[in-house]
């Protein structure tokens, strides 16, 4: 086989696996699992071979044009450079994962071959967007992504947060989307053609007229999709989805879409200086923004969450100094061992029966109940904060490095962007620490009452854990080497000044972590907390669905627990209310745009009901009248009728009568 | 004799018999109002038979011969009727025929509470006519 | 309508050449009243009177009784104008069999005895209207066409039971077959019509079985087409009698 035929292999699979699954779900259950699992195994391999032959060098390119439109022509294109080709292999591994794990983490759930199904959809959707040469085959892709990640968010639909969640996820990555949209036909328009290599190629000879205002419009989209401020807000709302669901999207799929994206048409941003600037900015709020929120977060995936938007802000702000190739550095490792903390957190979330890090601080002995999970996230954790030799460090580092680089005189970026991000990718770093500390801390150093024992988590479940703390702790350190062959050939390896600085802003904020740790765990065992645990006999998925679903009653909002012994309440101090809730982002949206929208739904409704519908009733009341005149005459009895009848018989008759005699 | 006088006999029986179907409410008494009317025909089928025998030389007869044939569906018709109206009454306990109205709109007035809305709708269609 | 007026006219044409063929037709005016006409008329008032009575009375029995009045005065006025056998075939079959089915068919649907003050309905009024209407219009469509015309009724009578026997089973032969399927399918009609009223009036309470369970009674609701029956049989002797 071609590597083209491969390569078209690698999406196709997951698809059909899920049209398969959606047609077979109901009438034969055994064909689920194998009808999961295989194809995204399948398409791994396949995406292995396809980078194998790839191996970094000139790019694979195809296209076929179906039909043509008229006007810019859509192809169906495939583009496989060295960035492809890798983040096609780590959607594939984390798609594996996801499956794998879920076959054990759902095992109970009545609606698995749906949800399967609509993984496979999601991931091969994301396959389609990795390889795509073609923008608009890319938008099909990123689309499905959206009404993808919509149905598996609100999977729990039985309870309100999901339902919420999931329209939240839709409507605000469709905020994005309509802009990039726009953005994608201006641009296609500029360029004549949809095939990225074309586009670039016009945007390399000067051809685009307006960049500044194409770059704004994609970044609109990319902000939705990647969660960046201001549009991050339904990712942490996302966390009423299924862990998997969870570990998919925040790992390798719909939030690194984003990143990815820019990754691939990256000359397009550079040459527009103000959004340059533009990205560095709204990747140093998200980075500092996110850390302080992930610091005041009672629900251990809400944590992730936050601490997923700060690492996409990290490669975004690698992607404002113009160094994709650090970008996508960081996009793997961190795929990697985000996917592990999440899925990781599912079995904490089963073993302890809730989702809420107060309540774990009060359980003994739960990392003796889960030791993969306490292992192979105690690994992810130390990855996250970037600590050498874990891979998080590496590429953590080539981000600092790449944005210290842009503090000089580059042609690639502009100065600011590059210390933006520096103080701020910086300043993240010691929140990092700080709140993988505290997850860490909090989790499994809790002191209380005995853990509960729910027994043996599911052996699918825990091997994956294992096989995704490899790359976590092994990948940075063997690819920081090998891996600028794939990319731009620009080094990636780790500079001595962010090392240290980095290393060292990290441990000073695990320390001080630590130390407030300490100070409040005395006072801990003395501030009883309701721990609710549910139904501890159920699976995994029964049980997160009740956790979140208790979590709001329990502890009197989603977010936050009313828990003084939470170290981060002491280091973030008067800060930790405004972070527990995002900093208010969802309450400033409700104020600019849901209860606008509301006043004019029920301004419309208003006018609906009384105007119109005035108007409406009194065209139907002559009707009305009329009818109600008519309905008087059919009493049903016959002799009215007939009296009717001859009565008219007799006025006929006669009229008759005169008009022959003449009279 | 003037063929006025049974012809207009005739008349007034026939709407003697009409006044009677259109008023009384018993569906037997109906039925005896339609016996009239088919006697004034009778009557006027016999006058006008008689008439032409003499003036025309008609010998056919076929106004005699039709009142034999009338007198005869009458008997059958009213055989088929009794049965009916027999029928009606074992269904529904009244042969009044203004309480056999299915074929009202907009309400099933089956019920003993019909009557009032019966009474005064019978007003109405009384007033309209 | 334009029929009634058809037929107006014809019988004016015919008025006329009446008039043309027989000159006596002249010697009697409007309103010269011989022996037969004042009989004529005064069993036709009372004929008219008891019809008006069989209509108003409030006694539902006492209505079939006038009835037979109406149907007797008739008859008198048949015989009136020679045609005796249909005179007698009147009282027969109306005054003898159809008053009587009328009569049990009040008793069978359990009519009030005595006065009844609901034997009107509402829409009496109307009913007087358009009958009153109706008679006016007639009346004066006949009196305005039949003003003079005269029937001769010396000579042999042109009702009498050989003239009209020989018409009859001359003429009218066919349709008086025909009439008597009709009289049969009448008879099978009343028949299903009994037996499919008391097949649903015994169903509701059980099931299938009350078709077995109600045969004991099924005797009972053949009572009305054996009368019917009984009629036809008065009515086709009668008609066999006449032919003779």
């Amino acid at each position: 086989m071609t590597t083209t035929t491969l390569a078209v292999l690698v999406p196709l699979l997951p698809f059909l696996g899920a049209a398969a699954g959606l047609l077979l779900g109901r009438t034969a259950p055994g064909f689920v699992r194998p009808l999961a699992v295989v194809p995204a195994l399948a398409s791994l391999v396949l995406a292995v071979l396809v980078a194998v032959r790839q191996g970094g060098g000139q790019a694979i390119d195809a296209a076929t044009e179906l039909t043509p439109t008229g006007s810019v022509p859509i192809e169906l294109a495939l583009h496989i450079d060295g960035f492809a080709a890798l983040v096609a292999i780590l959607v594939g591994v984390v798609a594996s994962c996801v499956q794998i794990y879920s076959t054990g983490y759902l095992r109970d759930d009545p609606r698995y071959p749906s949800y399967a199904a609509l993984v496979s959809l999601f991931t091969s959707a994301m396959l389609l967007v990795v390889y795509s040469g073609d923008l608009i085959v890319l938008l099909v892709g990123w689309e499905i992504m959206g009404i993808c990640s919509y149905f598996l968010v609100g999977h729990y639909w039985e309870t309100p947060e999901a339902r919420a969640a999931s329209i939240k996820a839709f409507l605000v990555t469709k905020l994005g989307d309509v802009p990039f949209l726009i953005g994608l036909f201006a641009l296609a328009t500029d360029a004549g053609s949809f095939r990225i290599t074309k586009v670039l190629g016009t945007v390399a000879s000067g051809g685009l007229h307006h960049p500044t205002l194409v770059a704004l419009l994609l970044l609109a989209g990319v902000a939705g999709k990647s969660a960046q401020f201001p549009l991050h807000t339904w990712l942490p709302d996302a966390m009423a989805g299924p862990t998997p669901v969870s570990a998919l999207i925040h790992a390798a799929t719909m939030v690194a879409a984003g990143v990815y994206f820019i990754a691939r048409l990256l000359p397009v941003f550079e040459a527009s200086q103000a959004a340059m600037v533009v990205l560095a900015v709204m990747a140093a709020v998200t980075m500092v923004g996110s850390g302080l929120a992930a610091l005041a977060q009672d629900d251990i995936k809400r944590v992730l969450a936050y601490s997923t938007i700060g690492q996409l802000g990290y490669m975004t702000g690698a992607l404002a100094v113009g160094d994709r190739g650090a970008a996508v550095f960081h996009l793997l490792s961190h795929g990697a061992f985000k996917a592990l903390l999440f899925l990781a957190a599912g079995v904490i979330i089963h073993a302890a029966g809730t989702n809420s890090l107060a309540a774990m601080s009060r359980m003994r002995g739960l990392r003796d109940r889960v030791p993969d999970a306490y292992w192979t996230m105690t690994v992810a954790l130390l990855a996250l904060a970037a600590i050498p030799p874990f891979s998080g460090f590496f590429s953590k580092e080539s981000v600092l490095a790449a944005e210290h680089a842009a503090t000089g005189h580059t042609q690639l970026a502009p100065v600011a962007a590059g210390w933006i991000t520096l103080v701020a990718g910086l300043l993240t770093a010691v929140l990092t620490a700080a709140y993988a500390m505290r997850l860490w801390l909090l989790a499994f150093r809790g002191r209380g009452a005995e853990a509960p024992d729910h027994g043996r988590q599911p052996l699918t479940m825990t091997v994956v854990l294992w096989v995704l703390a490899v790359p976590s702790l092994a990948l940075g350190g063997l690819a920081y080497r090998s891996l600028p062959d794939w990319f731009d050939g620009r080094d990636l390896t780790p500079t001595l000044t962010t090392s240290v600085l980095g290393t060292g802003l990290a441990l000073v904020g695990g320390i001080l972590t630590y130390a407030a740790w300490r100070h409040t765990t005395a006072v801990a065992a003395r501030v009883p907390l309701g721990a609710v645990a549910a139904h501890p006999e159920g699976g995994a998925g029964l049980v997160e669905a009740e956790a979140i679903a208790g979590h709001a009653p329990a502890y009197g909002g989603v977010a936050s627990a009313p828990d003084l012994t939470d170290p981060g309440r002491l280091l973030l101090g008067p800060l930790y209310r405004h972070a527990a809730v995002g900093f208010h982002v969802d309450a400033v949206y409700a104020a600019l745009f849901v209860r606008p929208v509301q006043a004019g739904a029920s301004l419309v409704r208003f006018l609906d009901r009384e105007v119109v519908e005035t108007y409406v009733r009194g065209a139907g009341a002559l009707p009305r009248l009329l009818g109600a005149a008519v309905r008087r005459a059919q009493t049903g009895n016959v002799q009215t009728y007939v009296s009717a009848l001859l009565a008219g018989t007799v006025v006929l008759a006669v009229a008759a009568l005169l008009v022959a005699t003449g009279v | 004799m003037h063929l006025a006088y049974p012809a207009v006999l005739s008349a007034l029986l026939f709407c003697t018999g009409l006044y009677g179907v259109l008023a009384r409410r018993n569906a037997i008494l109906v039925l005896m109002s339609v016996e009239l009317m088919l006697n004034a025909v009778n009557l006027n089928l016999v006058a006008f038979d008689v008439w032409l025998s003499k003036a025309a030389q008609d010998t056919l007869h076929s106004g005699q011969a039709l009142t034999l044939f009338t007198i005869a569906i009458a008997a059958a018709e009213i055989g088929i009727g009794l049965a009916i109206v027999l029928a009606v009454y074992r269904n529904r306990g009244t042969s009044d025929i203004d309480k056999l109205r299915d074929s009202a709109e907009g309400h099933e007035s089956d019920g003993p509470d019909g009557d009032a809305l019966t009474a005064e709708e019978t007003g109405k269609a009384e007033a309209a006519a | 309508m334009t029929l009634i007026a058809a037929t107006a006219a014809a019988a004016h044409a015919t008025a006329a050449h009446a008039t043309a063929t027989t000159a006596a037709a002249d010697t009697h005016g409007f309103l010269s009243p011989t022996g037969v006409e004042i009989a004529f008329l005064l069993v036709g008032l009372a004929t008219f009177g008891a019809g008006l009575v069989t209509v108003t009375t409030r006694q539902l029995v006492h209505a079939a009784l006038w009835l037979v009045v109406t149907l007797g005065g008739l008859a008198v006025e048949y015989l009136l104008l020679t045609a005796e056998f249909i005179a007698w075939v009147q009282v027969l079959i109306y005054v003898g069999s159809v008053v009587v089915l009328l009569l049990f068919g009040l008793m069978l649907t359990k009519a009030p005895i005595g006065r009844s003050p609901d034997a009107d309905s509402g829409n009496r009024w109307a009913a007087l209207t358009v009958a009153v209407a109706a008679a006016a219009a007639l009346v004066w469509v006949v009196v305005d066409a039949f003003r003079t015309t005269w029937i001769d009724l010396d000579g042999p009578a042109a009702g009498s039971t050989a003239v009209t026997g020989a018409s009859l089973f001359q003429n009218w032969v066919l349709p008086f077959e025909a009439l008597s399927v009709l009289l049969l399918a009448a008879l099978v009609g009343a028949i299903v019509l009994s037996r499919k009223a008391k097949a649903e009036m015994s169903s509701p309470p059980v099931n299938s079985r009350a078709v077995t369970g109600s045969s004991p009674s099924a005797p009972d609701s053949r009572n009305h087409p054996i009368e019917g029956n009984r009629l036809n049989e008065g009515t086709s002797q009668a008609e066999q009698e006449g032919a003779r």
